[in-house]
């Protein structure tokens, strides 16, 4: 079974970032990230990575100030998913360059885009960390096209 | 005039999220002035303004602000022809819309447009934004394609459109039989991660529908042995979990590789994916041919091995994972995970909640006769506050709130109980031992589990003959617990137990050492706060005890028995009296009443004056005869013991000689005669009443005696003609006889 949601939660409880690959009412996903942030915040730093609620299983790992959070089904390999979430936070720390938690508040929009890289209606996409950036960098690369070619446009002939 | 105020006064997304961050304090109100301007600033027909509107109400979203209201100008921006507003567009669509989207129509023919674009990047976002609003509208309209596209040039879209054929497929069924063979082929891609992909997919289908995929196998096994991208194999040996249920020839081909995969991967998480296979693909049945049990227990033997070493680790990860595969073995290799019954134990005592969870269910699993007793003690040292114990070195705030939580400490004990009382207690060789166990978590418990524990003292006390004497007296000693009698906190004290108490010291009074004392304990005044199921039974066992007293002070029957006799019955109308005669339960009342009634009977009978010592012929002193009143109570309690039955006991009585239990007791009525002969009033809506009065019942009884000349094969009869049988004997007696009517009755 593929990833239900991921979620990036600062230390204060903050919702930094929320991809949900299934179909939930809002009022359920509200409910969903208010219950699992108090799960995981209240988890000390030895314990383990894994944690249950209602019948998923919730896995998450802290980087600095953020809490990335994954919501899986029951048969799934949480050790696998542990990796998923190394392999993002690898490739946006590549991308950012040393990256830290104003960077994704900043950026929040680049954050999704490479996450959608990443994972496609929950399913690992594209475990190689080179053809994500390198993705990435052809879609910057043709934003930068667009807005030369806006310049162009607009500055007045002489 | 009218242009170019965007760059002076509209907010970009950086302003907005740096003015949140400084408006801490009266967030609501900037968000909600923000809201407005974006609403004005979606009124205006500039693209950039558009885009960066959209832009703020998904960060607002993804805060919690709904934005379903601008769900048309989302599509606006996403039909942007730039790159940078296509993405915000959709990512707005993607973060906002759900099924019931109206807007969502508008926006086939747009991703058609953008699937078709020159762009990788293009075709990549509407592909993405795609795989989160799919209809089946959607996929049915877009399926084709999507499918043409499986032979795009760029490995980075076939990589993406198979993914999102998945989401597709599950809207759509129909399309999946259409291009099945297409996504097939894919498996043969020269790209990696296309493959990876392809797998993926139908690694998800095959979960759904194991048996379509088989043909697949082959293939997939190729794969298995030759690839060494590690995320790759994991997702194959998922899938062949999920197939070898339906392919028994599979999981012979399929031992080797992992077998080898086991020994010698490094990854952990491979290595847990393929014990976990192994476990749940059922390869470690031992049923089968010799040689296939020997390979399938060396198998097990070495996950066993490998989880042993996960469970060491430091890493907490790593244990719970291994708690976790070690119960999926525990089913079919018992033995082999009791081996490691003493890294288990400590498991439980671990601060972190999750491992201690598995540590409990992995216990509860494996307990057998032998480890019992170690079980169960090193549980109950578990439930003893945390600095009572050698664990106080762990001062883990939550370790201890956990051990306080009344939720777990009802689950442990809940826990101890089932495995001492699973199979009819076949683990408990020592019952006196359980007994001391069950009263020592009457004191610990801190939780009120008194239900429990009552049906469970009971159930010993009643099954086993043998420690009876021993529940008796340690029944005494609860009786006379003031902590359970008088409890500082009612919601956390077990005093259901005193219910099992009273009962057995009542029913196995004859095991009592002194009577006089229970009689005391039971009509003492704290009982009046007890539960009044409780006092019903205290009432009850009273009596009991006092019947079965009282017989026997006629075996020694002097002044001093009689003078002890008026004094107890005095204390036991008073107590009575007092205590539960004007008692708000009914049952209580009742019982209180008829006890005070019998009581009195006895005290009117019990010789007031002092006895006489007749004198006999032959000088001795000879005791007088003890009245008759002595023994009058005890046949009503003491006739025969009672045993506990079997369920099935009924069914195993045989049936004697000439009973017939399938025969009619009664002939029925037969069918009543139809309206045309007008001969009954069966059907006359006149009575009111119903049944059984004046004409109805002369009716039946006319149609009786008319059945019996009539005899009829065919006993079947409608319900109704026997319920009106039913009620006219009812109300036979009461009917008034019609006129002319007088047999019958």
């Amino acid at each position: 079974m593929p990833i239900n949601y991921v979620l990036l939660v600062s230390r204060q409880g903050k919702t930094r970032l929320a991809k949900w690959f299934t179909t939930l009412s809002p009022k359920e996903k509200t409910k969903t990230v208010k219950d699992v942030t108090q799960l995981v915040l209240a988890r000390r730093t030895k314990m383990c990575n894994f944690l249950e609620y209602k019948d998923t299983k919730v896995i998450y790992r802290r980087y600095a100030s953020l809490y990335f959070i994954t919501g899986v089904g029951p048969q799934d390999n949480e050790l696998l998913t542990l990796e998923v979430i190394h392999r993002y936070v690898e490739v946006l720390d590549r991308y950012f360059g040393n990256v830290c938690e104003l960077d994704l508040i900043f950026n929040f929009q680049r954050a999704y885009f490479i996450l959608d890289e990443l994972l496609i209606a929950g399913e690992m996409q594209e475990s190689s960390k080179v053809t994500v950036l390198q993705a990435i960098h052809d879609q910057d690369a043709t934003e930068v096209e667009e807005a030369n070619e806006e310049k162009v446009k607009h500055t007045p002939r002489f | 005039m009218n242009m170019n105020m965007n760059g002076l006064f509209a907010h970009t997304l950086t302003d907005l999220i740096r003015g949140i961050r400084q408006n801490k304090k009266n967030e609501q109100s900037y968000i909600a002035k923000e809201i407005a301007d974006i609403r004005l600033e979606l009124r205006r027909n500039d693209a950039d303004l558009k885009a960066q509107a959209i832009a703020k109400l998904t960060y607002l979203q993804m805060m919690g602000y709904d934005m379903s209201w601008a769900s048309f100008h989302v599509v606006e921006v996403m039909s942007s022809p730039k790159f940078l507003y296509k993405g915000i567009g959709y990512l707005g669509a993607i973060q906002s819309f759900n099924q019931e989207t109206d807007v969502l129509m508008l926006t086939t023919n747009l991703i058609k447009k953008d699937l078709a674009s020159s762009n990788a990047s293009e075709i990549g976002v509407a592909i993405n934004g795609l795989s989160h609003i799919l209809t089946p509208d959607l996929a049915r309209d877009l399926c084709a394609d999507l499918v043409a596209m499986l032979n795009h040039s760029r490995p980075i879209v076939r990589k993406k459109v198979l993914l999102v054929l998945y989401k597709v497929f599950l809207k759509y069924p129909e399309g999946l039989r259409l291009s099945f063979s297409r996504m097939k082929d894919r498996l043969e891609d020269p790209d990696p991660s296309v493959v990876s992909a392809a797998v993926n997919v139908i690694c998800e289908l095959a979960r759904r529908n194991p048996k379509n995929y088989l043909s697949l196998a082959p293939q997939l096994f190729k794969l298995l042995t030759t690839s060494s991208n590690n995320w790759m194999l994991i997702k194959i040996i998922k899938l062949f979990a999920a197939l070898t249920p339906y392919e028994p020839r599979l999981t012979k081909k399929l031992l080797p590789p992992i077998t080898t995969l086991i020994q010698t991967t490094p990854a952990m998480s491979l290595l847990y994916e393929c014990i976990h296979t192994v476990i749940a693909g059922g390869m470690l049945a031992t049923t089968g041919s010799g040689s296939n049990a020997e390979s399938a227990n060396t198998l097990a033997a070495t996950c066993v091995t490998k989880l042993r070493t996960f469970l060491e680790d430091p890493d907490q990860n790593l244990k719970y994972i291994g708690l976790l595969a070690l119960t999926k073995i525990l089913p079919t290799h018992p033995h082999l995970v009791g081996e490691h019954k003493d890294i288990i134990l400590k498991c439980i005592d671990d601060p972190d909640i999750s491992i201690r969870m598995r540590a409990l269910d992995l216990i509860v699993g494996m307990a057998s006769k032998k480890n019992l007793t170690e079980i169960v003690k090193r549980l109950i040292s578990h439930l003893l506050p945390a600095n009572e114990t050698e664990h106080s070195s762990m001062n883990n705030g939550s370790a201890t709130a956990a051990l306080m939580d009344p939720v777990y400490r009802a689950d442990i004990i809940r826990r101890i109980v089932f495995i001492c009382s699973q199979n009819s207690y076949a683990n408990v060789t020592n019952f006196e031992w359980y007994l001391a166990v069950l009263s020592d978590l009457t004191n610990v418990a801190g939780v009120n589990v008194g239900t429990l524990l009552m049906q469970q003292f009971m159930d010993v006390g009643v099954r086993v003959k043998s420690v009876r004497t021993y529940t008796i007296q340690l029944m005494m000693r609860l009786l006379a617990d003031t902590r359970l009698t008088e409890p500082d906190n009612p919601e956390s004290a077990n005093s259901m137990v005193l219910l099992a108490a009273a009962w057995l010291t009542g029913e196995y009074c004859a095991l009592l050492e002194s009577p006089e004392s229970a009689l005391e304990l039971l009509s003492q005044k704290s009982t009046a706060k007890l539960d009044p199921a409780i006092q019903a039974t205290y009432l009850q066992s009273l009596l009991k005890i006092f019947a079965h007293w009282m017989n026997n002070l006629q075996y020694s029957w002097n002044e001093e028995a009689r003078q002890s006799l008026v004094e107890m019955v005095d204390l036991l109308r008073e107590g009575v009296k007092e205590l539960f005669s004007r008692s708000p339960d009914l049952e209580v009342q009742e019982r209180a009443s008829n006890v005070a009634v019998i009581l009195d009977i006895i005290a009117e009978h019990a010789p007031k004056a002092p006895l006489k010592i007749e004198n006999s012929i032959s000088f001795a002193p000879t005791m007088p005869k003890p009245p008759a009143i002595l023994s009058s109570l005890y046949p009503l309690f003491f006739n025969q013991e009672l045993n506990p039955v079997a369920p099935k006991a009924q069914k195993k009585v045989p049936v004697p000689e000439g009973l017939d239990l399938e025969s009619w007791i009664h002939e029925p009525i037969p069918e009543p005669e139809p309206l045309s002969s007008g001969d009954d009033d069966f059907l006359n809506e006149d009575s009111s009443y119903g049944y059984g009065w004046s004409g109805e019942g002369a009716a039946a009884e006319k149609s009786k005696k008319k059945g019996k000349g009539r005899h009829q094969e065919d006993s079947k009869e409608s319900a109704e003609a026997k319920a009106k049988v039913k009620i006219t004997m009812r109300h036979s007696c009461v009917r008034r006889p019609a006129e002319g009517d007088c047999s019958g009755l």
